[in-house]
């Protein structure tokens, strides 16, 4: 348990690296001068002077990204070339809000999708076929055009969600919840109807096993044979896409932030890029990385739990 | 030559099969509509699409403009035709990228193999743990917006997947005997994988490449929603959805044109690839059917009733005192009225305490007879006809809740396969325990001591009960399913072929614990088996079962004595038991037929040395005879003379 945790920590900073290299040598590749780019066509020579100083651009490539390298491993993520302030204060302030929102989104996710895959995988019919039609719709319909069409539908024809905005769960908990109901469902969508199908084929598969037939051969109750047989045996593989599902809603709280206007890492990284502000977009690049190390090694380690036979004693 | 020849046939075959399929025909032409109005929406675009006329603005679908117009007047069927050239480029920019990278690399790491397969697929967990939204983000703040870039790097961050997708199959093609023909010819590698194994590989390629691009449709579209890409006024399908949601409050109907033809081009990408994978799938399994007899045919099928009518009363009749009369036990599987009829007019009685073998070979309807008298045929089999009573209660029919009351508490049952009977998922005790409370209303702690006891009796250390099944051998595994089955206090217990999973050593062991606990319990058992040692071992009776009918029920001392029906004759001379040192062990010839294939006579005369033709004419009722005896055989006294 402890060398998976270890192993998962080495392979982030790994990552981090990586990905970081990647973007600093993409930068040295783009014709032209960054700062001009950064500042636009009208830029003083003073100002693009001043900048590339800022940036380090005068410096080789590597010492670039040593001091970059040094300064997180220190916290440091450098300051936002478009407002001057400090990147780690301007991502700290917004991680509660995509958190939330994320965090939420799973939980829905996981209950939803998991209650209806059983349930079709139980009963079948035409439960299936309602499931299989709406996992298309979910599929074909980009996440963004549903987050529009909720706020068509719940919060302008039918007032009861605000449109936009967001309130703090530490200065409202209701209107928090409010604010984010809307954004969750229209986030979790594609989400849900992904893990019902994965949790109806591995619960039908699991129904067809013989430890199923040899519970029923026993008398034991068919609620108990679903809820904590089929359930339990059928999760494992339903955790691995719903580990997926996690990582992808990160893409989908980009779309998701913009369209309702939430002040969270989504709307911080695309005015960043709207802005060319490199620096912020780099910090953010290495906050998504963290988190999807820690989806995945929650994600191993709840599997860990769920199958004695990965377990270490 | 011929190779390029034989693929180029193969891949018409999967043109055909996808063109069989109305979703694939239909997603097909929808998706050629889309890109060729698109691409030719400089010639057919029924306005300039950036031409404003602020006089008709946010107006319906209309014949001058049917689609409507936008805010500005601008007509919204000809703004979408131009952008879906910006959109569909842009996919087709990333698949292009995404290919270039996953096909040689996941066709090296499949085929070549070894380090480089390793190192490969390192790479790709690096590349998949990279959130890609971020790494394009980042691609467009350095590149200004330039939407082309933006596209290849969301074409190479997805390659990850795609990799692994490429190298199983091309793995899965390496171990076809051609491939190994070619390199023995001495084609080089590079040759064989690009004339070879490519283009075995093109259905996956295929089925891949339309998933991408529905996704990545869902990307390009969401990047110009966010307003990256070509500026306004130029029109792209994401702008374009931008655009209807800032006026929403005003006039959803932008929402739906906008969206809508995403959606219906996702659809169609989707469509399109299941309709591909399903014609690829269809060509291997074809492939693999091909030479196999083909549909059984019809009529043979159906259950033969005119035997079964003309001694229906003596049938039903239930022996006084028996614990389990079955009568007429006739079970179909498939589609209700086209059932396939696996066993018919099966008749036998249990009596208390009794110990009765049902034998015979693989096929002949054991297992789903011993299934049927718990209710377990599945969703798809059910007892079509006869009767199943338990102390003069009628099991079939009966409801749902009252059947699982009998199911472990009268009537228990332990399966051939020990290791796969158990919940991998929990501990032994665990489940014992369970099994005990749906019995017993009795507290966690009482469970435990029952479970303790049940152990005890078929002789395991309680301390099983802390593990896991992966954690005890087959051995165990059996003896923890005979306590699971102990648990209920069963007055009768089915052993489907309890030893023949497990090692020799071990089933002399588990025949002795059944035979223990029959004495210890008196309950009935109904052993399932194809060994005559084991039946004459343990039973006092033998039922014989051939191809899904009851041919002969005698006491076992007789049948060893005195078979009575030709089956059970050569069944007992087959078996090792009784083989005489040194010679050949004498065999039936031919095998059991399927249901589909039974005839309409005698099930066994194809196979038996003494079928006439009154064997094969009509059906053959079971006749009764001396001594408890019975057997469905119209050549009783001849059997008698070859034995004399």
């Amino acid at each position: 348990m402890v060398r998976l945790i270890v192993n998962r920590l080495l392979l982030s900073i790994v990552l981090i690296v990586i990905s970081s290299i990647a973007i600093f040598l993409l930068m040295s590749l783009v014709p032209g001068d960054p700062a001009r780019t950064i500042l636009g066509a009208n830029a003083t020579p003073d100002s693009i002077a001043r900048l590339r100083d800022q940036l380090g651009l005068d410096q080789p490539l590597l010492i670039q990204y040593g001091t970059w390298l040094g300064g997180v491993l220190h916290g440091d993520f450098g300051t936002s070339v478009f407002s001057g302030d400090p990147v780690e204060t301007l991502i700290l302030a917004r991680v509660p809000v995509t958190l939330s929102l994320i965090l939420l989104s799973t939980l829905v996710v996981a209950v939803i999708g998991t209650g209806l895959g059983l349930l079709s995988a139980v009963r079948g019919g035409v439960l299936g076929k309602f499931l299989d039609a709406i996992s298309l719709v979910g599929l074909a319909l980009p996440s963004y055009w549903v987050a529009i069409l909720f706020v068509a539908l719940f919060a302008v024809a039918i007032r009861i969600f605000p449109a936009t905005g967001y309130t703090s769960l530490l200065q409202d908990p209701g209107r928090w919840l409010l604010s984010l109901v809307l954004p969750v469902a229209a986030l979790s969508l594609g989400g849900v109807t992904i893990v019902a199908k994965q949790m109806r084929d591995s619960a039908m598969d699991v129904l067809a096993r013989d430890y199923i037939r040899v519970l029923r051969a026993t008398g034991i109750r068919e609620r108990s044979i679903v809820l904590k047989h089929v359930l339990r045996n059928a999760a494992l593989p339903s955790l691995t896409i719903l580990g997926i599902t996690v990582v992808g809603a990160l893409t989908g709280a980009v779309f998701v932030e913009n369209v309702f206007v939430l002040p969270g890492l989504g709307t911080l990284v695309t005015q960043a890029t709207m802005s060319h502000d490199l620096p912020v977009v780099l910090g953010v690049g290495v906050y998504f990385t963290l988190f999807v190390i820690i989806v995945n090694l929650i994600i191993d380690l709840l599997y860990g739990v769920l199958n004695p036979k990965v377990r270490v004693p | 030559m011929n190779r390029s020849n034989g693929s180029r046939a193969m891949s018409a075959g999967l043109v055909r099969r996808v063109l069989r399929k109305p979703l694939g025909v239909v997603s097909g032409v929808v998706l050629i509509l889309i890109v060729g109005a698109s691409f030719a929406g400089q010639w057919i675009a029924p306005h300039d699409p950036l031409a404003q006329n602020l006089r008709i603005v946010r107006q319906g679908p209309s014949v001058a403009h049917l689609l409507g117009t936008d805010s500005l007047g601008r007509d919204v069927l000809s703004r979408l035709l131009f952008g879906g050239q910006e959109s569909l480029s842009g996919v087709v920019v990333a698949v292009v990228a995404m290919l270039i990278i996953a096909i040689p690399l996941g066709i090296l790491a499949g085929y070549v193999g070894g380090l480089l397969d390793r190192v490969i697929l390192r790479v790709v967990d690096v590349l998949l743990s990279i959130p890609g939204t971020i790494i394009t983000l980042a691609v467009l703040a350095i590149f200004n917006n330039n939407m082309f870039v933006a596209m290849v790097s969301v074409g190479v961050l997805a390659s990850g997947a795609f990799i692994r997708v490429f190298r199983s199959a091309a793995l899965s093609v390496r171990q076809e005997l051609y491939i190994g023909a070619a390199r023995v010819s001495g084609l080089s590698r590079v040759r064989i994988m690009a004339n070879h194994v490519l283009p075995q590989i093109r259905g996956v390629l295929l089925v891949q490449v339309t998933l991408f691009s529905a996704a990545t449709l869902g990307i390009q579209t969401g990047l110009a929603f966010l307003a990256f890409g070509p500026p306004p006024p130029s029109p792209t399908w994401g702008g374009m959805v931008a655009e209807a949601a800032t006026i929403i409050q005003i006039d959803p109907w932008l929402l739906v044109p906008t969206g809508g033809v995403i959606a219906l081009t996702t659809l169609a990408l989707c469509l399109l690839g299941d309709a591909v994978r399903d014609a690829n799938q269809e060509r291997f399994t074809l492939a693999g059917l091909e030479g196999k007899p083909s549909a059984p045919q019809a009529g043979k099928s159906q259950v033969h009733t005119t035997g079964a009518d003309r001694d229906d009363e003596a049938r039903m009749a239930v022996t006084p005192g028996a614990l389990l009369s079955v009568r007429g036990l006739t079970v179909g599987f498939g589609a209700e009225g086209r059932e396939t009829t696996a066993i018919q007019r099966v008749d036998f009685d249990i009596h208390p305490g009794e110990v009765v073998g049902l034998v015979g070979e693989s096929g002949s309807g054991k297992t789903v007879t011993a299934l049927a008298l718990l209710g377990l045929l599945g969703a798809n089999g059910r007892v079509t006809g006869g009767s199943i009573r338990l102390s003069g209660e009628e099991l079939v029919g009966m409801p749902h809740a009252r059947l699982r009351e009998v199911r472990g508490a009268r009537i228990a049952m332990i399966s051939q396969e020990p290791m796969v009977a158990l919940d991998p998922s929990f501990r032994v005790g665990s489940q014992i325990a369970e099994a005990v409370r749906a019995h017993d209303r009795v507290s966690r702690a009482d469970a435990r001591a029952r479970c303790e006891e049940l152990l005890a009796a078929v002789r395991l250390d309680p301390a099983i009960a802390r593990r896991y099944p992966h954690e005890i051998s087959g051995g165990m595994a059996q003896r923890v399913a005979i306590a699971m089955a102990l648990a209920g206090r069963p007055e009768l217990l089915i052993a489907d072929e309890p030893t023949t999973a497990l090692d020799v050593t071990v089933q002399a062991d588990i025949l002795d614990l059944l035979r223990t606990v029959q004495e210890e319990t008196q309950m009935a058992v109904i052993l399932v088996s194809h060994d005559w040692g084991v039946v004459a071992d343990l039973c006092s009776r033998a039922i014989v079962m051939y191809a899904g009918e009851v041919v002969e029920r005698a006491r076992v001392a007789d049948v060893f004595a005195a078979p009575r029906h030709p089956y059970t004759t050569a069944l007992l001379r087959s078996n090792p038991h009784g083989a005489e040192p040194g010679k050949p062990l004498p065999t039936i010839g031919g095998s059991v037929p399927a249901p589909q294939e039974w005839p309409v006579g005698c099930h066994f005369a194809a196979r038996c040395p003494l079928a006439t033709e009154a064997c094969r004419v009509a059906p053959i009722d079971i006749v009764h005879l001396e001594g408890d005896r019975a057997s469905r055989c119209i050549h009783i006294d001849e059997l008698a003379e070859v034995r004399a």
